[in-house]
């Protein structure tokens, strides 16, 4: 299980990993499609976005002609039309998750801002998108298709607007201040509806031509709450309001506005029913946003990835060049060629930050390519329950529960490999509503877990990348913009669902069987891969996760000194910290598969023959390194919640430390859990000399001679 | 002109100029450390010539454009993500080495050869474009004998300007010495243009016409002819990056005007 030196081969890394290699890691390198994407993003954010921020267009809160170039940029390069299905305009046909992630991803490499900017256009859109009639999606996805050579059209752009001005902002998406009312309505024609909608941090603001507001009922004659298209031409108060005082992501705009218009029904997304004289949305606000939420919260886990990823050229190349230049080290000395890199704690805190950054990028493109997966799967399960008659959330749920054994059967099957019963597993491979039941257990995890940990221990870690910069850190010049980065990285753990929301997902999601049934098999992938790949940490990482379910087991029977169950989802001292646990554990398991992919298909591709050995030994290391952290994370967690909760035997008096060993408390299966605890401990053998490793080839590895951008 | 050009351009890639260039000696004489690994871009002149050739494609009805590369397939499947966003054109591949190590002559058969080769291509209205210079090289002498190898006659080197005339006679600016242009007319194609930077600014990345133009690229890279170039029998003495100086003397408490006339003295030598 532990790590050795000595059956590891010598190979280090030659370079900083290209194109070549991110597209076998994050499986794209048969996507010409998303290889275009990446380039085309990468055009706008390294050159006008880095520009702007360069020129110091963050300096502003309020929306202005600089910052408007970028919208030019994201339709003339593409990135507009990322979102749009080819019928539409687009270039891309079937699902966008991981289109748009990698778009997020290339413009927060320079400025999360702007992938902010232009992702909050997608979210305008987005409510359409998934519920809206097809005239609405015609309507709008043509408005917003940029113009097209020999048009002369000026393209919409949307925003979307939930969270309202306090009490109620981003703490509880169902409760809602935003009004709609009957104003008029005429025997035979289509009801006029009053809106009401003060927003609050709404993104696009600034210059939206349309908003997808969410609204509740405020009429006897609309059943339930809904969401609304409002158009900046609607007869009323379209006011943009005031732009908000952001410290962060300034490159977007950001206003509270005032909205009071008037607006004909068939504006309702998703449209309406009439019955016993009463206007009955098609879908509640709910259904609509839970739709687009938890798409877009995977590109938004992936902002905070790719400003880790991007900080280390930077560093290196400060690390390096800190003493050149001075009275001394001459050329040619360690002093002049290592600089900062001679100090092992300087290079060990750099592989910290890169193995984060790697760990966080594969969770938040697994989520993003499960998403796509699911899409597909959703919508043929959703046409089944259409021409089943079955309608609504709750009838759903009862729809599915029937599948379910079949589902845990699948899963079973999906493990097996040759021995199993291959008859049935592609029965029920064939089987939509089972393949949307396992796709969607997983993604119900996925997102939360990528939300919550890149954003959150990813503004740790940029906090270390700054820091690791010195004073020049925290200056606007900063190579790399680092100390934005470092700032941007908190918006992103708070927007579209700040981390008590994730938090609270995961307590519930990660204890559905079917996702838990999936995860004791990841034990035994792991268990396997340690067998096969010593260097990897995998070893070390399937017995954290055994200890993790252990303690989940343990939690969800055992009770408190007042028989109260400890695991419950009120009682967010104990499910929360596990939440934040799992988050560790899957993202380090995503790193290992992206490694053990490039090692499989790396060879593949003749550009990488030479160099591809050091990749693979590089990237194993920073996985042991990440499995050593993550089981460190995760053992403190456990053990904090399996101890923490018993009170110190009669006698003892209030502290722990004067208790002999194995005089403590005691409760059922503590032997195990201590036996895991020390297993785990003996796993971490040879994780230091695994980032003693990776230090050292980061102290090797070429680099550029200049950071590209800005240009 | 209403049948319009066959535009062929030769460009292929080279290191993306902000590398590191380290040379070092290789199995089969100088590379460059860890070549295959850094990231590149379409060579800038070539790069110009293909805007060049597409601006041109557009304006006179009926032409088309190909792209003919020599380098490693591999790497430029990569390269066509960002360049096949650029403009329209059909790619024909040649497999061979890229290197700035390599004979311009044996480059300059293998792109003659595969140009020949195009089928379809009407030699009467053939221009053959390419940048003056490579960034790689700077040899500036393969775009002649390619010219030479398909016996068009006709050739413009450090051309900034290409302006076609109705009847499809062409007038072309080309750099000289001193900052002058020398004005040629030629009576039509076709014609070898070895390109300095042209006018056009670099285009966007259209995914739109990248997804066009993707449809025969993949399978150009994948019917690609390998090409044996390189440098065999010739022997480089030594290789060496361009030494970077650094003379700086700090000066203070010396007003602006005589630093200028100390500097404009410096320039004027």
């Amino acid at each position: 299980m532990s790590q050795t030196n000595s059956d590891h081969n010598t190979a280090v890394l030659s370079t900083l990993p290209g194109d070549d290699v991110r597209q076998i890691m994050w499986r794209f390198a048969d996507r010409y499609d998303l290889q275009m994407v990446v380039q085309s993003t990468r055009s706008v954010a390294r050159g006008l976005v880095a520009k702007l921020v360069a020129d110091g267009a963050r300096n502003s809160h309020e929306w202005n002609e600089q910052k408007a170039e970028m919208l030019k940029a994201f339709d003339e390069s593409g990135v507009t039309a990322v979102f749009m299905d080819p019928e539409d305009g687009g270039f891309i046909a079937g699902p966008k998750n991981m289109a748009l992630a990698l778009v997020a991803f290339e413009l927060s490499w320079v400025d999360a801002g702007a992938a902010t900017c232009s992702l909050a256009g997608n979210l305008a859109l987005a409510p359409i998108h998934e519920k809206g009639t097809d005239e609405q999606k015609h309507t709008y996805m043509s408005r917003c298709l940029p113009a097209q050579p020999g048009e002369n059209r000026k393209p919409w752009r949307g925003a979307f607007a939930l969270t309202e001005p306090l009490p109620y902002v981003g703490v509880d998406t169902g409760v809602v201040s935003g009004k709609v009312r009957v104003a008029e309505w005429k025997e035979g024609k289509e009801p006029v509806l009053q809106v009401d909608k003060r927003g609050r941090f709404i993104t696009n603001m600034g210059f939206a031509n349309f908003v997808t507001a969410v609204v509740d009922t405020a009429d006897e004659r609309i059943k339930s709450s809904c969401m609304i298209i409002l158009e900046e031409g609607d007869p009323g108060i379209y006011d943009r309001g005031s732009a908000t005082l952001k410290l962060v992501h300034q490159l977007s705009s950001t206003c509270d506005p005032i909205l009071s218009l008037k607006v004909p029904a068939n504006r309702i997304i998703g449209g309406y029913t009439i019955k016993d004289g009463v206007i009955i949305p098609n879908f509640s606000h709910g259904e609509v946003i839970e739709a687009v939420f938890r798409r877009t919260r995977v590109t938004v886990a992936l902002m905070s990835s790719a400003k880790l990823l991007s900080a280390i050229e930077p560093v290196i190349r400060y690390q390096r060049g800190r003493f050149r230049g001075g009275d001394s080290g001459a050329p040619g000395t360690p002093r002049y060629d290592l600089g900062l890199q001679q100090k092992e704690d300087a290079v060990h805190r750099l592989t910290d930050v890169w193995a984060s950054g790697e760990a966080s990028a594969s969770l938040g493109f697994a989520a993003a390519r499960l998403f796509d997966a699911l899409d597909e799967v959703e919508k043929r399960k959703n046409q089944i329950f259409e021409e089943q008659g079955i309608k609504g959330a709750r009838a759903q749920m009862k729809a599915l529960k029937v599948p379910q054994q079949g589902a845990l059967e699948y899963i079973k099957l999906l493990y097996q490999g040759g021995k199993r019963d291959q008859k049935r597993f592609e029965e029920l491979g064939k089987d939509t509503l089972v393949q949307f039941l396992v796709t969607d257990s997983l993604a119900n995890v996925l997102c939360p877990a990528c939300k919550l940990w890149n954003t959150g221990h990813g503004a740790d870690m940029m906090r270390e990348a700054v820091s690791l910069m010195g004073g020049y850190g925290i200056t606007e010049d900063c190579p790399g913009f680092l100390g934005q980065k470092w700032m941007d990285t908190q918006l992103e753990a708070t927007y579209e669902g700040p981390e008590a929301v994730q938090r609270r997902q995961l307590s519930v999601t990660m204890t559905n069987e079917l996702f838990l049934e999936q995860y004791r098999e990841w034990i035994k992938e792991m268990r396997q891969l340690a067998a096969e790949n010593t260097c990897i940490g995998a070893g070390t990482l399937a017995v954290a996760m055994e200890l993790w379910l252990w303690t989940l087991e343990h939690l969800s029977t055992a009770k408190d000194e007042n028989g109260k169950v400890l695991y419950h989802g009120q009682r967010h001292g104990v499910c929360f910290p596990l939440a934040d646990a799992l988050c560790w554990l899957l993202a380090v398991r995503y790193q290992m598969l992206d490694t053990l992919e490039l090692k499989a298909k790396g060879p593949a591709n003749p550009v990488l023959t030479e160099a591809l050995p050091g990749f693979v030994n590089f990237f194993s290391d920073l996985c042991a390194v990440q499995a050593a952290r993550a089981a460190g994370e995760a053992g403190k967690i456990c053990a904090e919640l399996v101890y923490g909760y018993h009170r110190l035997p009669e006698g003892s008096g209030t502290c722990a430390c004067s208790l002999k060993a194995g005089s403590g408390v005691s409760f059922d299966g503590k032997e195990t859990f201590v036996h895991l605890r020390n297993r785990l401990d003996e796993c971490l053998a040879g994780a230091r000399l695994a980032k003693d490793r990776a230090a050292n080839a980061v102290t090797q590895v070429m680099i550029p001679e200049a950071l590209d951008y800005p240009v | 002109m209403s049948s319009g050009f066959h535009i062929v351009v030769c460009g292929s890639l080279v290191p993306d100029p902000l590398q590191t260039l380290e040379p070092i000696a290789g199995p089969a004489g100088p590379a460059l450390k860890n070549e295959m690994m850094l990231p590149s871009v379409l060579d800038p002149w070539a790069a110009h010539a293909l805007y060049e050739a597409a601006h041109l494609a557009k304006t006179a009805a009926g032409s088309k454009v190909w792209l003919v590369s020599l380098g490693p397939k591999a790497k430029l499947q990569q390269l066509m993500m960002t360049i096949a966003q650029k403009a329209p054109f059909e790619l024909v591949v040649v497999d061979g080495s890229a290197s700035g190590f390599t004979d311009p002559f044996e480059a300059a058969a293998a792109l003659a050869s595969a140009i020949e080769k195009i089928p379809g291509l009407d030699r009467s209205r053939l221009l053959v474009f390419g940048g003056c210079a490579s960034a790689s090289r700077d040899a500036s002498v393969t775009m002649q004998m390619i010219g030479e190898q398909l016996g068009i006659a006709d050739q413009f080197l450090g051309v900034d300007e290409l302006t076609v005339q109705p009847s499809g006679a062409f007038k072309v600016l080309e750099r000289i010495e001193g900052g002058q242009y020398q004005a040629s007319e030629c009576a039509g194609a076709p014609a070898v243009l070895a390109w300095a930077t042209g006018n056009l600014p670099e285009p966007p990345n259209n995914p739109q016409v990248g997804m066009a133009n993707m449809r025969g690229i993949m399978p150009a890279l994948q019917k690609a002819q390998p090409a044996k170039v390189g440098a065999e029998g010739v022997t480089f003495a030594k290789v060496e990056l361009p030494q970077q100086k650094r003379e700086t003397r700090i000066v203070k408490d010396v007003p602006v005007e005589e630093i200028a006339k100390e500097i404009i003295t410096w320039i004027k030598g």
